[in-house]
């Protein structure tokens, strides 16, 4: 095994520093309200919403596309925050959990499924989960209870708290389906 | 994170241009496996050329009836696809079946045939490792080698490659098609990964500068079906131990065609000649898919934790085929 000392490690450091890096202007729509910022181009997406828009109810947990409790919408489609240069994401729209209620305060059906079904322990991952629900729904996934599970799994849930989340994500789902179909019969 | 440039290029010429002689560029698409081995600091780009947004993101119908994927076209678009799903149901499978649906939203054509191993000790820096710093040595072969290559390693590396992608694509006798700074030229999938051999750290036949601009496959031969089966330690969004594309038809009772590729067990993806040739004309009957999952790993080389790898390739790839009949029988019933 090879390893390393404390000198090695700071001229590691040093080389580092004298590496350059390039600054962006950038623009980002989070939840419907635009932002224009400067970003290094390492800079991660999940850092510039938690750290620099203030958006904290998306979390960072494995940081290295894991666990999903980084989820997001980018542009409508569910990804990983942790996972994407926030400089990749010039001229996108980013929807966070902070972004789902309507502005009267009336929750997305999807939290109010997860309210429902107590459909979380600690709560850490939630609003991964709830995230990922809202992108699931707009995916091609058929309804049998193997689909709805596999759909859902690139969301980790440290306390095992699946059971309800598997009934209100169903539930969620059923409300969704609905809720289209009789949108449908109204423009017929 | 250690720092680095990025630019986000205006056209694939542009892009091959600021690649061409830039050993420490690199091109970043869906970013799932670049920036998670930035943040491990194993790889160290200087520069990173974003061309995830260049419009190679179509899948078209060709003169032949093939399908020509873009570079850029998304693993859940591609899986989604009806001409995927119906006529190359194994790629669709198998794309299914890797990563996570949020990855898979990001995640590319080019990025997944690019992508790097997952053996720990590679994505460990302070590991000895031949592909990561040629010449460390390499950790694996003495240690902890459980998810490692039983088909394709050398006395350098047994890192697998991780694609279930690539698996399927090998089957279909896949095409790659490649712009680089000299124009363009097509790389048969069996000739893109390279052996690790004594140069672990060479993985691909792309020159410096050269970008993948699509995945062509040919048109699906009438009568056959094809299936991906995969095989973990969890049930979902993890990678292969153990997988297998197939497909063939059956014609008057003898098996036509057959295409044999495995994964989560070699060094690439591995595409089975011998299996296959074993197969071809033989009456369809499960001893006659034992025989040829057999031939398939009849030259596995096990290492210390290893071992039930072969197995379960084995076992694997013979339920797979039995699938394939079982969905033919199925696809004539409905004719
Ligand atoms: C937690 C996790 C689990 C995963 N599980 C699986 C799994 O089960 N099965 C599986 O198959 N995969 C799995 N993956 C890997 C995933 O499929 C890949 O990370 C993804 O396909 C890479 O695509 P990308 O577009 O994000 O690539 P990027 O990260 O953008 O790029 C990857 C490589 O491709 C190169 N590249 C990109 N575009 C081009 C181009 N046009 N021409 C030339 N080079 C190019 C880049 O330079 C880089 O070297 C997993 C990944 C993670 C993080
Ligand atoms: S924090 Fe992004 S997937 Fe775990
Ligand atoms: S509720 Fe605690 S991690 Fe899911």
């Amino acid at each position: 095994m090879s390893s390393l000392n404390i000198g090695e490690i700071s001229s590691l450091d040093r080389k580092r520093e004298q590496a350059t890096s390039t600054s962006h202007a950038i623009e980002i729509e989070v939840n419907g309200q635009p932002h224009k910022l400067e970003v290094e181009a390492r800079e991660i997406l999940l850092d510039t919403l938690r750290e620099r828009l203030g958006f904290t109810g998306v979390k960072k947990s494995c940081d290295h596309g894991q666990c999903g409790a980084c989820t997001v919408l980018l542009n409508g489609r569910r990804v990983n925050a942790c996972l994407l240069l926030s400089v990749m994401a010039d001229g996108d729209e980013v929807t966070t959990i902070e972004g789902l209620a309507s502005e009267n305060g009336d929750l997305h059906l999807v939290q109010q499924a997860f309210l429902i079904h107590d459909a979380f322990q600690c709560g850490y991952c939630t609003s991964g989960q709830i995230i990922s629900t809202v992108g699931m729904l707009g995916e091609p996934w058929s309804n049998d209870s193997a689909s709805l599970r596999e759909s859902m799994s690139g969301n980790l849930c440290r306390c095992g708290a699946y059971r309800n989340i598997h009934t209100a994500v169903e539930e969620a789902k059923s409300s969704h389906q609905q809720r289209e179909a009789s949108t449908e019969e109204d423009f017929s | 994170m250690r720092p680095f440039q990025y630019q986000r290029a205006a056209g694939v010429r542009e892009a091959i241009a600021k690649a061409e002689g830039c050993q420490t560029c690199s091109f970043l698409a869906g970013g799932t496996t670049v920036i998670d081995l930035v943040k491990l600091d194993v790889e160290k780009p200087e520069m990173l050329i974003d061309v995830g947004r260049l419009p190679m993101d179509t899948i078209l119908r060709d003169e032949e009836g093939g399908l020509i994927i873009g570079a850029n076209v998304r693993n859940s678009d591609l899986a989604w696809h009806s001409d995927v799903q119906r006529d190359y149901k194994a790629l669709s499978e198998a794309l299914l079946s890797g990563a996570s649906p949020q990855l898979r939203n990001r995640a590319t054509t080019a990025g997944n045939l690019m992508q790097r191993t997952r053996c720990p000790y590679f994505r460990d820096n302070y590991s000895p490792c031949n592909k990561r710093e040629p010449g460390s040595d390499c950790a694996a072969l003495a240690g902890y080698n459980r998810s490692h290559a039983v088909l394709g390693g050398s006395d350098s590396c047994i890192a697998t490659h991780p694609s279930d992608m690539c698996v399927a694509l090998a089957a279909f006798e896949a095409t790659i098609r490649v712009e680089g700074p000299n124009g363009s030229r097509s790389i048969p999938f069996a000739d893109f990964h390279l052996l690790p051999g004594d140069t672990p750290h060479l993985e691909h036949a792309l020159e410096q500068g050269e970008l993948i601009t699509a995945v062509t496959l040919p048109p699906k031969r009438a009568g056959t079906a094809s299936t991906y089966l995969k095989s973990r330690d969890r049930a979902s969004y993890e990678f292969a131990l153990a997988s297998a594309a197939v497909s063939f038809g059956i014609e008057e009772g003898c098996i036509v065609e057959p295409k044999i590729a495995l994964g989560g067990v070699a060094t690439k993806p591995w595409r089975c000649y011998e299996a296959e040739k074993n197969l071809e004309g033989q009456v369809a009957s499960l001893s006659v898919y034992e025989k040829a999952a057999e031939v398939a790993l009849a030259e596995a080389e096990v290492f210390e934790c290893n071992a039930f790898k072969v197995p379960l390739a084995r076992n694997l790839l013979a339920r797979a085929l039995s699938e394939v009949e079982g969905r033919l029988a199925r696809q004539s019933e409905v004719i």
